[in-house]
């Protein structure tokens, strides 16, 4: 099995008021055939041996679907591989002797808890002022009622695939939300199921987005170049014109 | 003790109807006088404490992860099943019933599992209506494909990832209860304890996980959704944050735990790479509707898999099970790949997996087609291996993936602890010995959006609004328990991590509790096991800190569990001297191998009472009865 020894700097922080810094670590033995975060417990197992302090970083399903992994890897949310999420990407892509730089997702609306850990509440809370039909379980219609045609789902479900790790905001140099925003406002605004309540989720999900210190978005297309769904701009530009819509029409 | 599972009389197909209208009612001025904590925020739980905040209940509901969104509900890949018979191929609820309990090797409860296949529908109607965005057909109406175990289509699916789209809507309905008020979120809150007054289910301890401290809270009823203990084995495809911590500590305070041994090893996982290995990926059973399995005939063969010419293929699914072929049962497809690599027919460098092939997929519908409906799972695959599977053939092995065991419930959802309701993974029910694909969503979200509803409603009716404070004695002493039990894991420090024991833990049950098992390897962990768990008091480090993030004494925390939990999971398997399912006793098979069951002897429940630290636990029966399906040896030849 092919290893080899990397130089790791990662942001170490104790709490969120803390000041944090870079700390640089050596890990030797590293296999080509790990996953990145399989990296960093192989690291933090030696912290622990040396008494040291294992560094904290989020992850859950390890499959790049639950959206709680959140590193930014040589400055770039999730590290070099497209469409996928930090816990996908693999050693094979880094070879011997390589420097590699771990920091936090960094945005006002994102306090760091500790280390490479942040609070993204602000995202919960966008999605409960709006991203949602008004519907209670039990009076459902059939669900083959309403007819959507293929190429609607689809580009529904493209909006829907997001799974709410916030790279796009880690990404942007407005620290906006937009991208996450804009992918529920587009899947409830393309089905018929959202239609009721179009306008009004549009206003109220912008008013929350802006309310938590997020940024305004001004065409970077950095969300989208490192989004591990590769969620399109154009939803942007969906939620801009159902924003307008709604604007001039509001009551 | 005796288990009643308050089932209720007359025909089948009408029991739950019968029931719903003999459940007491909450009036909907009295439901905002209840508090429900709910548990998990999964298909399950984020379901229950979506519905019961529409029904104007005060719910309380509690996450490890830092979102609601999280749970790993989200992670399920294939789809979810329902009898809408929308391909006109003979499905009905019947049918499906039917289907459910065959592939549960007629190990579960007849009458939940015909309720399951009831609501199944209004499941799909109600994900519809929130905006889940299902594959469709051209003409605008809904899709379906076909699963393991059954030879109808009746899986719906929304790509690779219908899971998350399930919990996705499951989540939106949430929020919008936080909005209006009626559910409280707790993230990053894991429940270490479950409070017991006068023999009600009363109350919760929780560690906030940022700050450490130590919390308890009061509720009417708990409602615990908290899924399943596959990651007892260390490696599994559960998320590395999957624990059975929640369910060991109500078993600890009185809930009977039932069928521990029942776990389900799924066929289709990206095979082991290295012992820094962290989790087992998952490729979607779906992938067998037009993968063939196959392993070359000749044993040790090293050649690639395309310089292995058609005749020297040995295609074992479809050769011996021809009806079925590559959809047999999860558990039947993971035994026989087991077997080929016992024979020393495996693939790969190290001899574990075998091949998932799709060329004839691809000659037969084009790369195009098969990129539709699988491309992110294949993206999937080639990240992991570096391997382009549209060009050779995928490598699987079999990986520890559910639990159909879990605490003991009634046909109310509710355990032997009266105010304890437990719902999805986290109870036994409706799976018995083997769950099939895609029936572990419609089970959750059954179990939330329309179990739960009403069968709460029943016993708070009967309960009355409790108004147990949280200072009382019960809760200060279950606080207590849990903050000695933090202090000692950190007291220990000795030289092995937690990662070193639970893998150790992990490769023990693998071994004697794993995909085959027989009396001398279960008493070799019944043996073993608790070496280990006294290693661990004893040699456990842990960064000293408890006021601040700390995932190894979180591990820690869940570690401990595991340990007591293996040594009944090892119990109960020995116990059952039966194959059923997903339990394969070596000394119990047919001729050709297959699951031999012992329906005279075995036909039953086995629900565990704990008796205290180092204690036997005591064992109950629940016994199965069979009056509409007639037990037969399972065969999909």
């Amino acid at each position: 099995m092919e290893t080899m020894t990397l130089n790791l700097k990662v942001w170490r922080q104790k709490d969120t008021n803390s000041t944090g810094g870079l700390v640089a670590y050596t890990l030797e033995t590293v296999s080509t055939h790990m996953s990145f975060l399989e990296m960093l417990d192989v690291l933090n197992e030696k912290l622990l041996a040396e008494d040291g302090d294992p560094i904290e970083f989020d992850n859950d399903c390890r499959e790049g679907i639950c959206g709680m992994c959140s590193l930014v890897i040589n400055g770039v949310a999730h590290g070099p591989w497209n469409g996928a999420a930090t816990c996908q990407l693999h050693m094979r892509e880094y070879k011997d002797g390589d420097t590699i730089t771990i920091e936090p997702w960094r945005a006002q609306a994102f306090p760091v808890i500790k280390d490479l850990v942040v609070d993204r509440t602000a995202f919960d809370r966008i999605i409960s002022a709006g991203g949602y039909v008004s519907m209670n379980a039990g009076g459902a219609p059939d669900a083959n009622a309403i007819p959507i045609s293929k190429s609607v789902a689809d580009e529904a479900m493209d909006a829907a695939s997001c799974i709410g790790c916030a790279a796009c905001v880690a990404a942007c140099p407005n620290a906006s939300a937009s991208l996450f925003t804009a992918a529920k406002i587009s899947q409830l605004a393309l089905l018929p199921q959202g239609h009721p309540e179009r306008a009004e989720r549009v206003l109220l999900m912008v008013e929350q987005m802006d309310s938590e210190g997020f940024g305004d978005c001004s065409n970077h297309a950095e969300c989208e170049a490192v989004c591990p769904k590769q969620i399109s701009i154009s939803h942007i530009a969906r939620m801009k014109r159902e924003y307008m819509k709604a604007a001039l029409m509001a009551k | 003790m005796t288990l009643d599972s308050k089932t209720p009389d007359g025909p089948l197909a009408e029991k739950w109807d019968k029931h719903k209208f003999d459940l007491k009612l909450v009036n909907p001025a009295n439901k905002r006088k209840y508090t429900v904590i709910v548990v998990g925020t999964g298909l399950a739980g984020g379901a229950a404490a979506a519905s019961l905040g529409e029904m104007g209940y005060n719910v309380l509901n509690f996450c490890i992860q830092d979102s609601a969104r999280r749970a790993h509900s989200i992670a399920a890949q294939g789809g979810i099943n329902a009898a809408k018979n929308y391909p006109n191929d003979g499905d009905s609820i019947w049918r499906l019933f039917y289907d459910t309990v065959k592939g549960g090797d007629y190990r579960s409860r007849e009458a939940n599992v015909y309720r399951l296949a009831q609501v199944s529908n209004n499941i799909i109607d109600q994900c519809v209506a929130q905006g889940v965005p299902f594959a469709r057909e051209y003409g605008g109406l809904l899709d379906n494909r076909s699963f393991g175990g059954a030879q109808v289509s009746r899986t719906f699916y929304a790509r690779g990832q219908t899971g998350q789209q399930l919990l996705l809507g499951a989540y939106s309905s949430l929020m919008r209860q936080v909005e209006t008020g009626k559910v409280k979120m707790f993230p990053r809150y894991e429940m270490l304890d479950l409070v017991v007054k006068d023999g009600h289910a009363k109350g919760i301890v929780t560690r906030n996980l940022v700050t450490g401290e130590i919390k308890s809270f009061a509720g009417d009823a708990v409602v615990l959704a908290t899924g399943g203990y596959g990651n007892v084995f260390y490696l599994s495809t559960n998320a590395k944050n999957s624990n059975a911590t929640a369910a060991w500590r109500c078993h600890k305070r009185g809930a009977l735990f039932a069928n521990p041994c029942y776990t389900q090893i799924h066929p289709t996982c990206i095979p082991v790479s290295g012992d820094y290995q962290s989790k087992l990926t998952l490729m979607s059973e779906s992938l067998r509707n037009d993968g063939r399995v196959w392993v070359p005939k000749k044993k040790g063969d090293t050649r690639k898999p395309n310089e292995i010419p058609e005749d020297e293929r040995d295609y074992y699914l479809e050769r011996r099970y021809p009806s079925f072929g590559n959809l047999v049962p999860r558990d039947v497809a993971s035994r026989n790949a087991k077997n080929a690599c016992d024979e020393g027919k495996g693939v790969g460098d190290t001899g574990l997996a075998v091949y998932l092939d799709f060329a004839n997929a691809i000659e037969r519908m084009g790369e195009d087609t098969v990129r539709d409906k699988y491309g992110n799972l294949f993206d999937m695959y080639e990240r992991i291996t570096g391997e382009n599977p549209y060009k050779v053939p995928m490598r699987i092995f079999p990986a520890v993936h559910y639990t159909m065991g879990g605490l003991w419930v009634d046909y109310n959802l509710m355990s032997n602890v009266p105010g304890l309701f437990v719902l999805g993974e986290a109870n036994f029910s409706d799976h018995g010995a083997n769950r099939l694909g895609a029936s572990a969503l419609m089970q959750g979200l059954a179990d939330g959006y329309f179990v739960i509803p009403y069968t709460l409603g029943d016993y708070l009716a009967n309960a009355g609004v409790s108004g147990t404070a949280i200072d009382s004695v019960e809760f200060q002493d279950a606080e207590e328990e849990v903050n000695a039990q933090i202090d000692k894991l950190l007291s220990i420090n000795g030289k092995k991590t937690v990662t070193d024991f639970s893998r150790q833990l992990g490769l023990n049950l693998w071994n004697n509790v794993g995909m085959a098992r027989n009396e001398k390897g279960l008493n070799t962990a019944l043996k073993e096991i608790p070496e280990l768990k006294t290693e661990f008091w004893s040699e456990l480090k842990v960064p000293n800190d408890k006021a601040s993030l700390n995932k190894n004494l979180e591990f820690a925390t869940r570690v401990a569990d595991y340990f007591e939990l293996a040594e009944l999971m090892a119990r109960d398997a020995l116990e059952r001297t039966e194959s059923c399912g997903g339990h394969f006793r070596e000394e119990s098979q047919t001729e050709e191998g297959e699951a031999l069951r012992d329906d005279e002897n075995f036909s039953h429940v086995t629900a565990w009472e704990y008796t205290g630290e180092g204690k036997a636990p005591n064992l109950h029966k629940e016994s199965l009865e069979f009056k509409n399906v007639k037990l037969t040896q399972r065969s999909y030849k």
